[in-house]
C-alpha cells in the first residue's frame, strides 16, 4: 500500500499529470459506449425505399426544430406494451436515419408523435397548431398564430439540401434543383403539416408499420426484427 | 516576483455579481415557463415569449449563467487561495469573463428565436459554441497556469474536481457540437439518428456529471472545510471517490435513452454503471457532511452552514434517485414524466444552487473586503424560502410523475388502455400550480440575496478594498513530503 500511496502523493503534486490521467480517466466511457456505435452507423441505414426528407417536409422539420416542439412531444415509441398499444410498433434506430439533429425528445407534456403521419386530417392539423384548445379544450399546448403568417425561405433551402448531402444525405441534384418550386408560395404551416404527416409514414417500409402492406409484398415474408442491428443487416 | 503579492479577487467580484443577476434571470424564465404550463394564455400567442422557445432559456440561464458564473468565480478564489498564488495571466482572466457574458447574452438572446440546434443543454448555434469553445480553452489556461505557479506543493482536492470539470466540459462541449453550418443562424450535427442521441446523451448526462457535479464538488471541497473550520474528514476517501466519480460517470449517459431504438448492450451497460455510480456519489456527500463534525452546532448560527448541509444531503438524496431511476423497470414508469423535472431539480435547486448559495455566502464577505454579510435575517429567510419552495417543488413534480406513469400504463380487465393521454394531463394540472409556487419562493429568495449581496459589496461599489496580500510560506530547505502512514 506505501508504494501506491508514493503514486497518488506524485499525482497530487504534479498539476500536468493530474490533468493527463483526468483526461484519460473521462475518454474511456464515451469512447467504448460511442465508437461501436460510429462504427455500426454505417450498418444502420434506411430500410429499402426510405428517402432523405423532400424539399417541403424538410422545411417543415427544421420548423419542428426551431419552435422547440420536442420539449414536449417525444418521437420515440419505447419497446414496452403499453407504448405500442398507444403509439403503434416501437421505434426503430433505422427510421431516424436522417434526423439531423434526431429528435427523440426527452418529455412528454403532450403525447410522442412518431407514428402521428396520417392520423388527423392536414385541417385538424392546421387549427390544431393555430389554436389546440380549439380542439382539446384542456390541452395546454401554446398556440403557434405566426406558423399562417410567414413563407418558407426559398432562398435556403437549397443550402440546408447541399449541407445534408455533405453529410451523407443521398440527395440528388435534380432533388436540389427541384426544391424551391416545390416551397414556392407555400406558408411555414404546411410545411409542418407535411413533417407531421410523414411521420411513421414516409420513413418506415410499410411491412413494418401499422399500415396497410404494399400491393405485391409477399404476406408470408418473415416479420423483421426491429430493434435488431444484425438481423437488420441480414434483411437488406 | 515582486515581494508582495496580492490576491486577484477583481475578476472574483465580477462574476459574483453576474451569477446574483443571472440567477434571478434563469429563475424568472423558470417561474414564466412553469405558469405557462398551468395557464397556456400566458404565452400570449407571441412566438418569443413561447414556451417551446424559452424553456432552453431557462435550462441555459440557470446551469450556464448562474452555475457558470458562480463556478468560474469560486474557480478563480479557490486556487488562489489553495496556492498561495495571485490568478495567473489577470487580463485573460477578464477576458474568460467578458467572452462567457457574451456568449450568454448571444445565447439567450437568440435561443427565443428559434436560433437553435435543438439538442438539450447545447441548444445555442454554432458561432456562440465557437466562442464558448475559445472562452474555455482561456479559462483552463488561466487555471492550470495558476495552478503551475502554486507555492503549495501539494494540489487540494477542490483543484482536482475544478481541472476535471474544466477538462471534460470542454471535451464534451466540442464532441457534441460538431456542426456543418449552412448560415450564420442554421447548422447540421455531424450525427444523425440513433448516434446523434447517444452523443447528445453522453453529452447531456455528463453536463450534469461535469458541469453540475464536479465542478460544484470542487466548491464544496474548499468552503465546507472553511465554512465549518475542520479540516476535511477523509482525505483518502476523497481520492477513491474523485477517481471513481470522474471514470463511472462516463458509462452512464445511455440510461437516458432506455427502452429505445439504442442497442440493448449499450442501455445495459449505462444501467450498471448508473448503479455503480452511486458509491462515489454517496462517498462525496458523506465526506461532506462529516466534515461538519464538530461544527454542528453552526447549524444554528450560520444560515451559510445550513445551505451547505442541506445541498448535501440533497446530492446524496438526488444521486440515489438517479441511480434508481436507471433501473429498466423503474425508467419504465419514470421516463418521460415530470418525475424526471422532479429529480432534475432536487439536484438543480437541492444541491447546485444551495452549494453555490452557501459558498457565495461564505466567499462574498472575503472577497468584498467585510467581515460578513450585511443582514444574517436576509440570509436566513433566504434558506426558508428557498427550502420552502424547493420542497414544493418537488413533491408536486414527484406526484406528477407517478400519476402520468401510473395513468399511461394503465390498463382495463380487456386489456385495453385506461386513460386517454389528455385525461393523465388534467390530473396532474394542480401539481403544475403548487410547482410553480415553489419556483416563485426560491426566486424570491434569489432577489433577498441579491439584495443582501448589494449592501455587503458597498465597500466594492466606493472602490474602497484594499487587495488582501498572498501569505508566501517561507522557503524551505527540503521540501520532500512526509510518507503517508501505511495501512496496517
Amino acid at each position: 500500500m506505501a508504494l501506491n500511496h508514493q503514486h497518488l502523493e506524485k499525482i497530487e503534486k504534479h498539476a500536468g499529470l493530474l490533468g493527463v490521467l483526468i483526461a484519460v480517466m473521462v475518454s474511456l466511457g464515451g469512447l467504448a459506449e460511442i465508437t461501436p456505435l460510429f462504427v455500426k452507423a454505417h450498418t444502420v441505414e434506411p430500410a429499402p425505399g426510405i428517402k432523405p426528407y423532400g424539399a417541403l417536409r424538410l422545411a417543415g422539420k427544421d420548423i419542428y426544430v426551431r419552435e422547440g416542439c420536442y420539449q414536449c412531444h417525444s418521437q420515440m415509441i419505447r419497446t414496452l406494451r403499453f407504448e405500442t398499444q398507444r403509439y403503434g410498433a416501437y421505434s426503430v434506430a433505422n427510421e431516424s436515419v436522417y434526423d439531423r439533429p434526431f429528435q427523440w425528445g426527452s418529455k412528454r407534456t403532450g403525447p410522442d408523435l412518431a407514428r402521428i403521419g396520417g392520423k388527423y386530417s392536414d385541417d385538424w392539423q392546421r387549427q390544431h397548431l393555430l389554436r389546440p384548445r380549439s380542439l382539446m379544450p384542456d390541452s395546454n399546448m401554446p398556440n403557434y398564430p405566426w406558423l399562417e403568417l410567414a413563407k418558407l425561405d426559398i432562398a435556403d433551402i437549397q443550402a440546408r439540401m447541399r449541407t445534408l448531402r455533405f453529410l451523407g444525405d443521398p440527395y440528388t441534384d435534380a432533388d436540389i434543383a427541384a426544391a424551391p418550386a416545390q416551397l414556392q408560395g407555400k406558408y411555414e404551416i404546411d410545411a409542418l403539416i407535411a413533417y407531421l404527416q410523414g411521420l411513421g409514414v414516409d420513413n418506415v417500409p410499410a411491412t413494418t408499420s401499422d399500415l396497410p402492406a404494399v400491393p405485391g409484398d409477399k404476406p408470408g415474408a418473415p416479420a423483421p426484427q426491429p430493434n435488431d442491428f444484425e438481423s437488420k443487416r441480414n434483411l437488406r | 516576483m515582486p515581494k508582495t503579492e496580492t490576491y486577484n479577487d477583481h475578476v472574483v467580484r465580477l462574476f459574483l455579481l453576474a451569477a446574483a443577476v443571472w440567477g434571478i434571470v434563469g429563475m424568472f424564465i423558470g417561474v414564466l415557463a412553469a405558469a405557462q404550463l398551468a395557464w397556456p394564455a400566458l404565452n400570449f400567442d407571441v412566438s418569443w415569449l413561447t414556451f417551446s422557445r424559452i424553456r432552453a432559456n431557462h435550462t441555459f440561464g440557470v446551469i450556464f449563467a448562474f452555475g457558470g458564473s458562480a463556478l468560474m468565480g469560486t474557480c478563480y478564489y479557490v486556487v488562489q487561495r489553495t496556492g498561495h498564488t495571485r490568478l495567473a495571466f489577470g487580463k485573460l482572466a477578464m477576458f474568460t469573463f467578458w467572452g462567457w457574458q457574451l456568449a450568454l447574452f448571444l445565447a439567450m438572446a437568440t435561443m427565443p428565436f428559434g436560433i437553435t440546434q435543438s439538442k438539450e443543454y447545447a441548444e445555442p448555434e454554432w458561432f456562440i459554441d465557437l466562442l464558448v469553445a475559445v472562452v474555455w480553452v482561456a479559462f483552463g489556461t488561466v487555471f492550470f497556469a495558476t495552478l503551475a505557479r502554486r507555492r503549495i506543493r501539494h494540489i487540494y482536492v477542490a483543484n482536482w474536481y475544478y481541472s476535471a470539470f474544466i477538462i471534460a466540459v470542454g471535451l464534451l462541449h466540442i464532441v457534441n457540437n460538431l456542426a456543418v453550418p449552412v448560415s450564420l443562424l442554421k447548422s447540421y450535427p455531424i450525427y444523425s439518428g440513433v448516434v446523434d442521441a447517444m452523443v447528445q446523451w453522453w453529452y447531456g448526462h455528463n453536463a450534469v456529471a461535469f458541469f453540475l457535479t464536479a465542478g460544484f464538488l470542487g466548491m464544496m471541497y474548499y468552503f465546507v472545510p472553511r465554512q465549518a473550520q475542520q479540516p476535511l474528514w477523509s482525505y483518502r476517501f476523497s481520492i477513491v471517490n474523485f477517481w471513481a466519480l470522474i471514470s463511472v460517470y462516463m458509462w452512464a449517459g445511455s440510461h437516458h435513452l432506455l427502452y429505445s431504438a439504442l442497442p440493448d448492450w449499450v442501455q445495459s451497460v449505462g444501467m450498471a454503471f448508473s448503479l455503480i455510480l452511486l458509491m462515489p456519489s454517496f462517498g462525496s456527500a458523506a465526506n461532506g457532511l462529516l466534515t461538519f463534525n464538530g461544527s454542528w452546532h453552526k447549524l444554528r448560527t450560520d444560515p451559510a452552514v445550513k445551505f451547505m448541509v442541506l445541498a448535501l444531503v440533497f446530492y446524496g438524496a438526488s444521486t440515489f434517485e438517479g441511480s434508481m431511476m436507471a433501473i429498466k423497470s423503474v425508467n419504465s414508469l419514470t421516463h418521460y414524466t415530470d418525475w424526471t423535472v422532479a429529480h432534475v431539480h432536487s439536484g438543480a435547486i437541492g444541491w447546485v444552487a444551495m452549494i453555490t448559495i452557501g459558498s457565495l455566502y461564505a466567499m462574498a464577505p472575503r472577497a468584498l473586503g467585510r467581515p460578513a454579510m450585511h443582514s444574517i435575517g436576509a440570509m436566513d429567510l433566504h434558506f426558508r424560502l428557498h427550502l420552502s419552495g424547493l420542497l414544493l417543488y418537488i413533491f408536486a413534480m414527484w406526484a406528477a410523475g407517478a400519476t402520468e406513469g401510473l395513468m399511461w400504463r394503465a390498463t382495463s380487465a380487456d386489456g385495453s388502455l385506461k386513460y386517454s393521454f389528455i385525461a393523465s394531463l388534467i390530473a396532474i394540472k394542480p401539481y403544475y400550480i403548487v410547482r410553480l409556487l415553489g419556483g416563485v419562493l426560491v426566486l424570491s429568495g434569489m432577489v433577498v440575496m441579491a439584495w443582501n449581496l448589494w449592501h455587503t459589496a458597498a465597500d466594492a461599489r466606493a472602490n474602497l478594498i484594499k487587495p488582501i496580500p498572498v501569505p508566501i510560506p517561507e522557503p524551505e530547505p527540503h521540501q520532500v513530503p512526509s510518507p503517508l502512514p501505511a495501512l496496517g
